[in-house]
C-alpha cells in the first residue's frame, strides 16, 4: 500500500485527525499564553507589560472565537456537536471540554474585557450617532453610568476575575493536553506530563505571539515601540521557553533511558517521518535558536535595534517551534500503528474540508476578527484611566 | 341495513386489529434492539467469543461474511473483522512478520519460503467488547456505550464522528463509515444474537475457530473452553477487560 511500510491494523490505513486538529491546540495555546501575560499586568502589577494588557484580552477573544471552528470542520456530523452541551458524557475528557471553553469565554474572557472596556464603552455610545450609536449601546447593556463608584466596583470585579481567570487559563490549555495524555492506547500521547507541557508551550506561544503583534501595531500606528515593554515581556517569554523546553526534554529523555515496547517504533518515527518537523523545526530552529537568541539578549547589553530585531527573529520562530510541536504531537501520534509494527503517512490535501486551504483561512481568520475588535475597542490611549481608577495596593 | 352496518364495522375492527398485531408482530421479529424483540432479555446475557488459533486455516469466510452480512464496505479498506498471518522467529517475538493482505477478505498465500525454523499462523480480530471500554469512556456524547448484554455497540443516529473513540481504541477496531460519516465496528451481529443466533462470522467459519459465547449462560461450552486451555486475551497490559479470548495466543501477537 503506497505510504505503508511495515505492519499496521488494516483500519488504521486513514489517518483520523488531520491539519485542523493541529491548529486546535495551537490556537487555544495562544489563546491561554495571551491571557496569562494580559494577567500579570492585571493581578501582578507588572507595569512594564501594560501597553499589552487590551492587546492582549483582545486577542485571547479572537482566537477564542475561532478555535472550535476547525474542530466543527472535522466532525462527521457537526449539526449534532451541540448534543456535547445537552447530552453530555461526563466521563469524556472531549466532553468536559466544552465547558471548559464555555466557563472561559463567556465568565472570563467577555466579562473581563466588557468590565474593563465599559467606561470607553459608554463614552464611545454617547459621542456616536445612529447604528453605531446603537451598537455600542448594545455592547454597554443600555447602562451608562460610569460614576468612579460605578469604575471602581468594575475594577474589583475585573481584578477578581482575573484571579479566577489564571487558573481557568491554566485549565483550558491543560486540559487540552489531558484529551492526549489521557489515551492510553497510544504511547506518543499517552504521559501525565501532556498537560504542563501543553500548559508552558502555550504560554510560550501566546507570549510570543502579543510581543509579535506589539511590534506590528506600533508599526501601523507609526508610534515608537516602548523598550521597557518588549524588554520584559522577551524576559517572559525566556523564561517561560527554558520551563518548556526542560519539560521536553524529560519527556523525551524519559522515552529514551525507558525504551519501553513503544520505544522502537516511535524512535524510528522520530529518526525518518518526523526527522524534519520534530528534530528541525521543533527542536532546533523552533526551540534552540530562539532561546540562544533571547539568552543574548539577557547576557550581552546590544543596542535597541538589535534587540528588536532579535526579539522578532525569536518571536517568530517560537510560534513556528510551537506550531510543529502541536504537528508532531497530533500528526506524529498517527503516524505508528498501534501494533509497533508499521508506519503510515499523511497526505495533506488543499482544497477539502480538512486541507491546507481551510486550516489557511482559520489562521487569518483570528487576525481578522482582532482588527474589527481593535476597530471596535481601541487597546491604546486609556493609560490615564487606569492610573485614575484602579487601586494601587 | 342496521345488521350489515355491524358485520360491516366489526369486520373492519377485526382487520385492523389483526394487521396491526401482525405489524406489531413482524416489527419484532425483524428487529435488533432487545426492547423490540420481547423473547430477548439483555440482562440474562454476556455476550463474548472465543477464539482458536490453533485451528483457524485463514480462509477468510469470516470477513467476506461479516462484510455482507453487516454491509461493511469494501473501499475503502476497513474492516468489522480481519485476520492476520503472523511468520515468527521463535528466538525473536519481539520482530514477528505480519500480513493482513484486504484484511484476509481472499484468504492468504501460501508462504513463499517455507522455512521449517519459522511458526506461522493466523489471528482472526475484531471488536474485543471490552468490559471497561477505553471508546466508551471518551465518546463526547455517549454514542457509543456498553449493553446490558455486554456488547459496545454504536448509535449511528447520535455520532458526531469526531474519531476521538478510534484513537482510543488499542486494538484498531474502529474506522469512519464514508457513507455515514460516523463511527462503525463490529457489534457482534447483535441483530442476530437478540434473535437466538450466531454471529455471521462464526456461523461460516468452517474449523469452528471463532464461538460466540454467553458467559451468563451456565451450559455455555465457553466455560469448559476457559477453564481447559490456556487462554489469553490482547494487549492484556492494556487492562480494557477484554472478552475475546483467544486459545494459543503467541506472544509476539501485538
Amino acid at each position: 500500500m503506497p505510504g505503508v511500510e511495515g505492519f499496521i491494523y488494516p483500519n488504521e490505513l486513514e489517518l483520523q485527525w488531520s491539519v485542523l486538529i493541529v491548529l486546535y491546540p495551537f490556537i487555544t495555546g495562544l489563546v491561554a499564553g495571551a491571557f496569562i501575560l494580559a494577567s500579570l499586568e492585571r493581578v501582578f502589577n507588572v507595569e512594564a507589560v501594560k501597553p499589552t494588557y487590551r492587546l492582549a484580552l483582545l486577542t485571547a477573544l479572537a482566537f477564542l472565537l475561532v478555535a472550535p471552528l476547525p474542530l466543527q470542520l472535522h466532525l462527521g456530523h457537526p449539526e449534532r456537536s451541540l448534543e456535547m452541551y445537552l447530552t453530555p458524557h461526563t466521563q469524556s475528557a472531549m466532553a468536559m471540554f466544552g465547558f471548559v471553553y464555555l466557563w472561559y469565554l463567556m465568565v472570563v474572557l467577555v466579562l473581563e474585557i466588557w468590565l474593563d472596556y465599559r467606561r470607553d464603552i459608554v463614552l464611545r455610545w454617547r459621542a456616536s450617532s445612529g447604528l453605531v450609536k446603537h451598537l455600542y449601546g448594545a455592547m454597554a447593556l443600555w447602562s451608562d453610568d460610569i460614576s468612579d463608584a460605578a469604575l471602581s466596583l468594575d475594577d474589583r470585579i475585573g481584578r477578581a476575575l482575573t484571579v479566577i481567570g489564571i487558573p481557568s487559563a491554566f485549565l483550558l490549555h491543560g486540559y487540552v493536553g489531558f484529551i492526549f495524555g489521557s489515551i492510553k492506547a497510544n504511547p506518543w500521547w499517552s504521559t501525565p506530563l501532556m498537560p504542563i507541557v501543553f500548559l508552558f508551550s502555550a504560554i510560550v506561544s501566546g507570549i510570543a505571539c502579543i510581543l509579535l503583534l506589539y511590534f506590528v501595531t506600533c508599526w501601523f500606528r507609526r508610534v515608537a515601540v516602548d523598550m521597557a515593554c518588549v524588554d520584559t515581556i522577551a524576559k517572559y517569554l525566556y523564561y517561560a521557553f527554558i520551563v518548556d523546553f526542560s519539560l521536553e526534554m524529560l519527556d523525551l529523555i524519559h522515552r529514551l533511558y525507558e525504551a519501553d515496547e513503544s520505544f522502537r517504533a516511535l524512535d524510528f518515527m522520530v529518526k525518518t517521518r518526523l526527522f524534519t518537523s520534530q528534530i528541525v523545526l521543533q527542536i532546533i530552529v523552533g526551540t534552540l535558536v530562539p532561546l540562544g537568541l533571547l539568552a543574548a539578549t539577557q547576557l550581552v547589553a546590544l543596542r535597541e535595534q538589535t534587540r528588536r530585531v532579535l526579539y522578532v527573529i525569536a518571536g517568530s520562530l517560537t510560534l513556528i517551534g510551537i506550531f510543529a510541536m502541536r504537528w508532531n504531537v497530533v500528526i506524529g501520534g498517527q503516524l505508528f500503528s498501534k501494533s509497533f509494527l508499521g508506519y503510515t503517512s499523511y497526505k495533506m490535501q488543499f482544497a477539502t474540508r480538512e486541507g491546507l486551504l481551510p486550516a489557511i483561512v482559520l489562521m487569518i481568520l483570528p487576525f481578522v476578527i482582532l482588527w474589527v475588535l481593535i476597530r471596535l475597542l481601541p487597546p491604546w490611549g486609556h493609560d490615564d484611566r487606569a492610573s485614575r481608577t484602579r487601586p494601587r495596593p | 341495513m342496521d345488521q350489515d352496518r355491524r358485520t360491516f364495522l366489526g369486520q373492519t375492527g377485526r382487520l385492523l386489529v389483526l394487521t396491526a398485531s401482525a405489524g406489531v408482530a413482524w416489527e419484532h421479529v425483524l428487529a435488533g434492539r432487545p426492547e423490540e424483540a420481547p423473547n430477548y432479555r439483555a440482562t440474562d446475557h454476556w455476550w463474548a467469543m472465543s477464539i482458536d488459533i490453533e485451528t483457524c486455516i485463514g480462509c477468510g469466510n469470516c470477513v467476506r461474511a461479516c462484510k455482507t452480512e453487516n454491509d461493511v464496505p469494501r473501499e475503502p479498506q476497513t474492516f468489522r473483522t480481519w485476520v492476520e498471518r503472523y511468520t515468527v522467529d521463535p528466538a525473536d517475538l519481539e520482530h514477528p512478520k505480519v500480513e493482513s493482505p484486504d484484511g484476509g477478505y481472499g484468504g492468504f498465500h501460501e508462504l513463499e519460503v517455507r522455512n521449517p525454523d519459522l511458526k506461522s499462523f493466523f489471528v482472526p480480530k475484531l471488536c474485543n467488547h471490552c468490559a471497561h471500554s477505553p471508546c466508551v469512556q471518551v465518546c463526547p456524547v455517549g454514542a457509543t456505550f456498553e449493553s446490558q448484554d455486554g456488547v459496545v455497540l454504536v448509535d449511528r443516529e447520535y455520532c458526531l464522528g469526531c474519531s476521538y473513540c478510534i484513537q482510543a481504541c488499542p486494538y484498531g477496531c474502529r474506522f469512519i463509515d464514508p457513507r455515514t460519516h460516523t463511527v462503525d465496528k463490529c457489534n457482534f451481529c447483535y441483530h442476530r444474537i437478540t434473535r437466538g443466533l450466531t454471529t455471521a462470522c462464526c456461523e461460516t467459519c468452517p474449523t469452528g475457530t471463532r464461538v460466540l459465547a454467553d458467559l451468563k449462560d451456565p451450559k455455555d461450552p465457553i466455560h469448559a473452553f476457559l477453564r481447559d486451555h490456556k487462554v489469553q486475551v490482547l494487549k492484556p497490559q492494556m487492562a480494557t477487560g477484554s472478552k475475546v479470548f483467544y486459545n494459543g495466543l503467541d506472544g509476539s501477537v501485538r
